[in-house]
């Protein structure tokens, strides 16, 4: 682990020994936020989500950009953001004047990503930037905080950075082995915490984390609850390397079938099949492995929170 | 080697649409896959036909050049020539339509041709690919002799992005080999690990900003030579 201060309640929380949950909020081509400052207050309420990931054009989509949402949902809600950053859209010039915004407007938590490239998103004929990858991102980040300049030595005024950073690992990687090597080496550039791509193995889940032990930084496990059958038929052939367990796809189909036109019997049917399947997963996680918490990335589906963690304590 | 395709024939017919004698110049230089002497003969039958279909009639000459990238033979071979001519349809890279448009500047060079990249031919893969960028800062020593930069499609400099399955790109339709894991096995192999796991600072771009420009100099020391020059 760093020496960096704790600057941020995410970081806090996993320092103090907390078992920590973070939720996750996608800005999306729309101008009004009312839909993610609701979620975050559901997320909030439940007392058990300490921060909440606000996510930069996921698979390289066109999306708001995640600086404006993460600090309304800091102001307005009062719920920690952890400001997904990508590498794929700003140079190294763009991101030091971003992350300084940043700072000036209170975020504590960044989350450093390569980025999905603009070839999978829907503006394909675009050009990706990758001035710098996401290592070069975190060493850059240690630069500006611990020692207050930029990447070439110029002098930061005005105070100092309080932030905390993480990186992310996937354990869909195959091979995995150069991952894992990839993974120290942000290690070594001074991240605070790591944070998964989701995994729905939990054999896979476990050896992962098992391998991450020996960097000694907190792994957040990433886990993708299931709202809906189109969105695990989605993941399952869109999102590289993870597949959905057939049996979980089966029974959200058959669900959604049975219920059709019934939205509350529907949701409860939903709910229950993802209650039942990662209510043990995060249990036998905690129980079986050093993870610090999981990264729990239900968008849009913050009704799940409050039953799916009903017997985890309230800390935040 | 350049890699280059033809361009759609509509769109070379609009370049020229507006001349009635045009010149075409195939080049012999490293213009992959070759077009030569035939390739601009077969260019200028095409657009003769298609300027008939409009009721017009297109008159052209093909030749080949050497190399169209060189001011001197692009000027000794061409431009005796283009005096004849209205415009000049190169099908040579970009870097020959440049070279004609300078050393004949009384005319117009259109391209033929869409340049894509310097690459190889895999003869045995049946593909031409891109396996250096030209960056000015090479890196292959570290890498086991498989670039990063030109065969990683997020130009990632410290491993690989994590997206890949089964060793190959997400980009692409797991078509193309994940560079990164290549390197890795290629370095695992010899068990040289401690060259993947280096920390590689950010690229300095300044050796690749365009436009690239490096002097020649001609600082004649041969004390012979610079007699014949006397003579």
């Amino acid at each position: 682990m760093t020496k960096r201060p704790a600057y941020s309640n995410l970081v806090k929380a996993i320092r103090d020994g907390h078992f920590v949950f973070t939720g996750e909020l996608e800005p999306k081509k729309i101008l009004d936020l009312s839909e993610i400052l609701h979620s975050a207050e559901e997320m909030k309420k439940t007392g058990k989500i300490v921060a909440a990931n606000v996510t930069d054009g996921p698979q390289g989509d066109a999306y708001m950009s995640p600086l404006v949402p993460s600090y309304m949902v800091q102001e307005k809600v009062g719920m920690e953001a952890v400001w997904q950053v990508t590498v794929r859209d700003r140079n190294r010039v763009a991101l030091f004047g971003d992350v300084i915004a940043g700072a000036v407007i209170g975020l504590k938590n960044i989350l450093t990503l390569t980025g999905d490239h603009t070839a999978l998103g829907d503006h394909k004929r675009s050009r990706a930037v990758y001035d710098i990858d996401s290592t070069q991102f975190a060493e850059m980040l240690s630069i500006m905080i611990d020692e207050g300049t930029d990447y070439e030595g110029n002098e930061l005024k005005g105070g100092k950075i309080e932030m905390n950073f993480g990186c992310v690992a996937n354990p869909n990687s195959d091979p995995r082995e150069p991952e894992i090597l990839k993974v120290g080496r942000k290690v070594e550039r001074g991240i605070d915490f790591i944070q998964t791509q989701t995994a729905f193995d939990i054999d896979q889940a476990k050896e992962f984390l098992k391998e991450l032990e020996q960097f000694n930084v907190p792994v957040l496990l990433g886990l993708f609850p299931l709202k809906s059958h189109g969105i695990a038929w989605y993941f399952d052939n869109y999102i590289p390397g993870v597949s959905v367990p057939k049996d979980l796809l089966k029974a959200l189909k058959k669900a959604e079938k049975e219920n059709k036109g019934n939205k509350p019997a529907k949701y409860a049917a939903l709910d229950k099949i993802n209650i039942d399947f990662f209510e043990p997963f995060i249990k036998e996680i905690k129980k079986t492995t050093k993870a610090a918490g999981i990264h729990c990335m239900a968008v849009e589906y913050e009704r799940l929170f409050e039953p799916l963690l009903k017997d985890f304590p309230k800390y935040c | 080697m350049i890699i280059a395709q033809q361009k759609d024939i509509n769109e070379i017919y609009e370049m020229v649409k507006p001349y009635n004698k045009i010149l075409i110049t195939g080049c012999d230089g490293c213009c992959q896959p070759p077009r030569s002497l035939n390739e601009a003969k077969v260019l200028g039958q095409l657009l003769e036909l298609k300027a008939r279909t409009e009721g017009k009639e297109l008159k052209w000459k093909a030749i080949t050049v050497l190399r169209q990238c060189d001011d001197r033979i692009a000027a000794t071979t061409t431009g005796p020539l283009a005096e004849d001519y209205e415009a000049i349809v190169s099908l040579a890279c970009g870097l020959g339509v440049v070279m004609l448009n300078k050393v004949i500047p009384s005319k117009l060079t259109f391209p033929a041709q869409d340049s894509h990249f310097g690459g190889v031919q895999n003869s045995g893969e049946n593909n031409y690919i891109e396996y250096c960028e030209e960056c000015g800062d090479c890196i292959i020593g570290e890498t086991g002799g498989v670039c990063p930069r030109a065969g990683c499609v997020k130009h990632l400099s410290n491993g690989p992005c994590g997206g890949m399955v089964e060793g190959m790109c997400e980009v692409g339709g797991y078509t193309i080999p994940c560079a990164w894991v290549r390197i890795w096995q290629r370095l695992k192999e010899f068990n040289r690990l401690d060259l993947f796991t280096k920390y590689r600072p950010p690229r300095d771009f300044r050796t690749s900003t365009s436009p690239g420009y490096i002097p020649i100099y001609k600082e004649y020391t041969n004390e012979e030579e610079k007699k014949e020059e006397a003579k």
